[in-house]
């Protein structure tokens, strides 16, 4: 086992900024986009459930075949494999942006509209915070899963751990599995952990409070 | 002013929330709009800052219909206060109370400085401006949601059954705040609620609404003492009716209408005549016109009037009031401050009738029984002294006993005079 992690030491480490830059990317991505579209959404109850629903379509198809599918569009490497994580993750930050908007005591809605907040103000001001620890719960579960399917994106040539592990698995080497499995759970971790930091940083002391029960 | 000329809001599925409702009230005043739930009174309230748009007729604020105005800027100059209290949690009271000045930009200073007096002026201390509004009790986060809607200075409030969650005793205390601050600044206050005492406690004027229909729009008093129909007697009940017309009547709906006067040319032994003549012990002295000058009592002409002296030498100076004088005030005044009678005058001081002891039973009695017609009182034999015990049906000569031993001095004078005339 140490000779392996020796042997693959600096492998390692790549294929983990590697594996990293993908999934992180295709996250990125995808707040950008499903959190406004989330938001839009609110705006217009009616096609609420048809974006929603087409999320959730997309999240069905097999993480394999949805790389597969990306190769006749963008070809192989990493654009097709960022793209993969970036449809991923729509569904999870889409659903949960909606949620956590829509969440909001209509009452607080109500009175600020009434004291004399425009609808973009009630959005920023108090939609937004409000709904903020629902929104940041579908980026934290995004991210986890992006990191965990990045594994895959090695099929497309996007490479990552996943070569490593597929290197291991077709050798048959069960230490090089193991030692490059570490690592993706333990980037998994961290990232969740490191979100959780951020998330508890932008929320008001006493809804913190109200939230861990 | 707001005047509300023809306003109708039909929800869809022709779900009537306000009729063809037409009102107006001054600048300053309280008004409460009640109603049992659907009745629409929230609807109207909340048509004022446009929240709800009406679907006929239009709503006037000072003249200017406030369809041509711009809603954002309508709603920051009308201050707001719902029954769910509607503090952000995600902000500090600080934040709160000055959400208004701050989307009007004010400066700095000037939010801080208005906090701190708004928050003083309910009674808090300024470290609550850096607490949360999960930090406070229920009442105390109404008081910033009331202080929020002062914090821009807006001349009208609305409030939507504010108080409706709170418990009696903070209830209580928050409507007389809510009172007073009205008065202090002269604001405009529309008040939604379904508690009718909290109406009556609160309102200069209330509006009745019932199923989308203004079914009565005046001051409590004339409400309770002219309710529009039965679904307003219904409302009021019978108890607050019966109370108010004790407390709200004037003397000259109970007042004995035949006092017994005489002019002050007249003698004292013609006085004295027509004291034994009407069975009272003591008589009005008028001028010709009628005007109330004083009282001549029989004890008088006993030990200085036998040598037939001008009776405005022995006329002594009465206790009188006006007619509006409200019947509660009387019935303070005769048991209360021991006067066996009050003459009452009309507004050029001629008399016009008397309040006596009878009188005020009479006004217990309707009161005690819930008898709804005042009793037509026929003059009696003997109307300025207390009636005996014969005239007083046997249970409300308890009642009366109850309230005259209260004074037991006023109680003996009266009974004696009645008691020396027999």
């Amino acid at each position: 086992m140490i000779e392996v992690l020796q042997h693959y030491a600096s492998d390692l480490l790549y294929k983990s900024g590697e594996h990293l830059y993908i999934s992180m990317l295709g996250l990125l991505l995808a707040i950008l986009v499903a959190v406004p579209i989330g938001i839009l959404i609110t705006r217009v109850p009616k096609i609420a459930n048809v974006v929603v629903g087409l999320a959730s379509v997309l999240q069905t198809v097999p993480s394999l075949a949805l790389l597969a599918i990306m190769i006749p569009f963008m070809g192989v490497g990493k654009p097709p494999a960022i793209m993969a994580m970036f449809i991923y993750s729509l569904l999870p930050i889409l659903r949960n942006t909606y949620l956590g908007v829509t969440g909001v005591d209509p009452n607080l809605i109500d009175a600020a509209k009434g004291m004399g907040m425009t609808s973009f103000q009630t959005l920023i001001k108090v939609e937004l915070p409000l709904g903020f620890p629902v929104i940041m719960a579908g980026i934290r579960l995004s991210a986890v899963y992006v990191i965990a399917w990045t594994t895959l994106a090695s099929y497309i040539g996007a490479g990552g751990l996943g070569d490593l592990i597929f290197t291991g698995l077709n050798n048959y080497m069960p230490p090089l599995i193991v030692i490059s499995t570490i690592p993706i759970t333990l980037m998994a971790l961290i990232i969740d952990f490191l979100l959780g930091r951020l998330e508890r940083a932008l929320t008001p002391r006493v809804l913190r409070e109200v939230k861990s029960t | 002013m707001i005047e509300f000329e023809n306003v109708s809001k039909v929800y869809p599925g022709n779900q009537v929330a306000a009729k063809d409702i037409n009102m107006s009230f001054e600048r300053g005043q309280f008004i409460v709009f009640i109603g049992t739930s659907g009745s629409g009174k929230t609807t109207c309230m909340r048509m004022i800052n446009r929240m709800i748009e009406p679907t006929n007729g239009r709503i006037l604020i000072d003249g200017k219909d406030i369809a041509k105005m711009d809603a954002v800027e309508l709603r920051r100059r009308i201050g707001y206060v719902i029954q769910q209290i509607g503090l952000m949690p995600h902000m500090t009271i600080y934040d709160n109370i000055t959400m208004v000045p701050k989307l009007l930009k004010w400066d700095k200073d000037k939010q801080r400085e208005t906090a701190l007096r708004l928050l003083e002026r309910v009674g808090m201390p300024e470290s609550y401006l850096d607490r949360y509004p999960s930090e406070l009790s229920g009442g105390q986060q109404q008081r910033i949601g009331v202080i929020r809607a002062l914090a821009a200075d807006q001349n009208i409030i609305l409030m939507d059954e504010p108080f409706g969650a709170l418990d009696p005793i903070t209830r209580d205390s928050l409507q007389t705040l809510i009172k007073q601050m009205q008065q202090e600044m002269g604001k405009t206050v529309i008040f939604v609620t379904h508690d009718m005492d909290e109406a009556l406690s609160l309102a200069d004027r209330i509006a009745i609404l019932d199923k989308g229909e203004l079914i009565q729009f005046d001051t409590p008093d004339n409400i309770l003492l002219n309710p529009a129909n039965k679904f307003v007697e219904d409302f009021l009940g019978e108890d607050r009716m019966n109370q108010a017309r004790s407390t709200t009547q004037t003397v000259d709906q109970i007042m004995y209408r035949y006092p017994v006067t005489i002019n002050k040319n007249q003698s004292t032994l013609q006085a004295l005549s027509k004291m034994r003549e009407h069975r009272v012990d003591s008589i009005f002295v008028t001028d010709d016109d009628g005007v109330l000058l004083g009282v001549v009592d029989v004890f008088d002409i006993d030990q200085r009037g036998r040598h037939n002296e001008p009776l405005t030498d022995l006329m002594k100076t009465c206790v009188y009031v006006p007619e509006n004088t409200k019947i509660r005030d009387a019935i303070y005044s005769i048991m209360k401050l021991g006067y066996r009678n009050l003459p009452v005058v009309d507004a050029e001081y001629r008399i016009t009738g008397i309040m006596t002891r009878a009188a005020v039973v009479e006004s217990i009695y309707n009161s005690v029984w819930n008898e709804e017609e005042t009793a037509e009182i026929v003059v009696p034999d003997v109307v300025q002294t207390t009636p005996t015990d014969d005239s007083v049906p046997p249970e409300l000569q308890q009642v009366l006993e109850e309230t005259e031993s209260q004074e037991p001095a006023a109680d003996q004078v009266a009974v004696t005079a009645g008691g020396d005339l027999k």
